[in-house]
């Protein structure tokens, strides 16, 4: 499992849905549904407009390095899932579940990294939960 | 039994207040948002009264409008579909947009906005409707957007009405005029538009002759409902509601807004090592 591309497809469907946030930056490019996990470390996490994204490279089985690049939605909708631009660094081991382009690329969204630690950050569902205020009176 | 059901409570409880407690401590300062809860009774509207800090009462996420105008988005159903003229279907298709039924990948969109170009009046919230702050002054009314961090002014000094010949020179963001129709309802009326922008972000188009009405209703202490409408004769047979009553709620006054800046450079970077990538192309054009 280490060191190696696991690619597992996991069932069509398993999203909810369209990721509301990443809302100006096409949908045709990816094969929407299909989820992909792969192993890697990261060679660099660029926080910025429009949308954040995060590389990483994946030893492949042959021994090959393959690069990926996954993006995020933008800045202020990722600090509203408690995400920083220090939410990772180079040399950090992730387990990356990525909804993949069609044409095969090492590319994606990021739907959520995993952490050796168990850490895990997640860009899935709304950009922030509708129930989080709940107009309550606040600290 | 009740003992044991009193027990289940506590411990339900206990366990929901600990992770909403968790969850806050989790975020950053600013990040927190007021949104609707059941059975909430909001206090009387006040008189003539906009200003504050607004989100889509549903939640941050409810006017992220990718697939087009909340209320009319490119579906393709009969019921979504625009009342174009010849001449207006003619410029909708000459659009390429990123999102809806005829989306081209991004890198091959012709999607001005996202190379950072002014989005413009309507685009900027029949698109990304998110924080906005609305400042009243005895002459204006400004509306200041998180998405892009662009403002607006509406002249509410009670001059005319604005005709589409009121404005000489095409503006990115119109000519606004606005006006109390009771104590409660703000109407503003738009025109003058650049012809370069969008109406949505599925790429409707305007034409110069476009007018858009946006109507504010102050239903109580803590939302304002409002309405878009797209007035223009030359691309649209008739008018069309392109946002019916959204709701925005108040949030509290010391709540950040956040920056969601278009960079130029930021954005090349992202076309160059992702959007290209993920296309499955490659630009010869100088970054």
């Amino acid at each position: 499992m280490r060191h190696a591309l696991t690619a597992l497809c996991v069932a069509a469907g398993v999203l909810a849905g369209p990721v509301p946030a990443l809302a100006h930056h096409g949908a045709a490019t990816f094969d929407t549904g299909k989820e992909l996990v792969v192993e890697g470390t990261v060679t660099e996490w660029v926080w910025s407009n429009p949308h954040c994204f995060l590389k990483f490279e994946v030893k492949e089985q042959n021994g090959t390095v393959r690069n990926w690049v996954v993006e995020t939605s933008n800045p202020p909708d990722m600090v509203n899932r408690g995400w920083t631009r220090r939410s990772f660094k180079a040399g950090d081991r992730v387990t990356v579940t990525v909804e993949p382009v069609k044409s095969g690329n090492p590319v994606g969204r990021l739907l959520q990294a995993a952490f050796p630690d168990g850490r895990i950050l997640s860009a899935r569902g709304p950009v922030a939960p509708a129930a989080l205020g709940e107009g309550a009176p606040r600290r | 039994m009740s003992r044991r059901l009193a027990l289940a409570s506590l411990t339900a409880a206990a366990v929901v207040s600990f992770s909403v407690s968790a969850f806050n401590q989790a975020r950053v300062p600013g990040a927190e948002y007021d949104a609707d809860f059941p059975n909430e009774k909001p206090g009387p509207a006040p008189r003539r009264d906009l200003s504050g800090i607004w989100e889509p009462a549903r939640g941050p996420g409810d006017s992220i409008q990718a697939t087009g105008a909340k209320n009319m988005p490119d579906t393709g159903r009969p019921e979504h579909a625009l009342p174009f003229t010849p001449a207006g279907l003619k410029a909708n298709l000459a659009n390429k947009p990123a999102w809806g039924p005829r989306a081209v990948a991004s890198a091959l969109s012709n999607d001005p906005q996202p190379t950072c170009e002014p989005q413009g009046w309507p685009r900027i919230i029949l698109h990304n409707y998110r924080t906005a702050q609305i400042v009243q002054t005895p002459k204006q009314v400004l509306i200041l957007y998180l998405f892009n961090r662009k403002w607006r002014n509406i002249w509410t000094d009670g001059r005319a009405n604005p005709k589409v010949d009121d404005v000489l020179e095409p503006r990115w963001w119109g000519y606004s005029v606005g006006r109390w129709q009771d104590d409660h309802t703000f109407v503003a009326e738009t025109v003058g538009m650049d012809e370069r922008t969008w109406l949505d972000n599925v790429g409707r188009p305007h034409s110069w002759e476009a007018r858009v009405e946006e109507r504010y209703v102050r239903r109580d202490a803590v939302h304002i409902d409002v309405t878009i409408t797209i007035d223009d004769p030359t691309y649209y047979s008739k008018p069309w509601v392109a946002l019916d009553r959204l709701p925005l709620r108040l949030q509290r006054d010391t709540f950040d807004i956040r920056e969601m800046e278009c960079s130029p450079s930021e954005f090349a970077r992202y076309t160059k090592e992702f959007a290209e990538p993920a296309a499955g192309v490659q630009s010869t054009a100088p970054r």
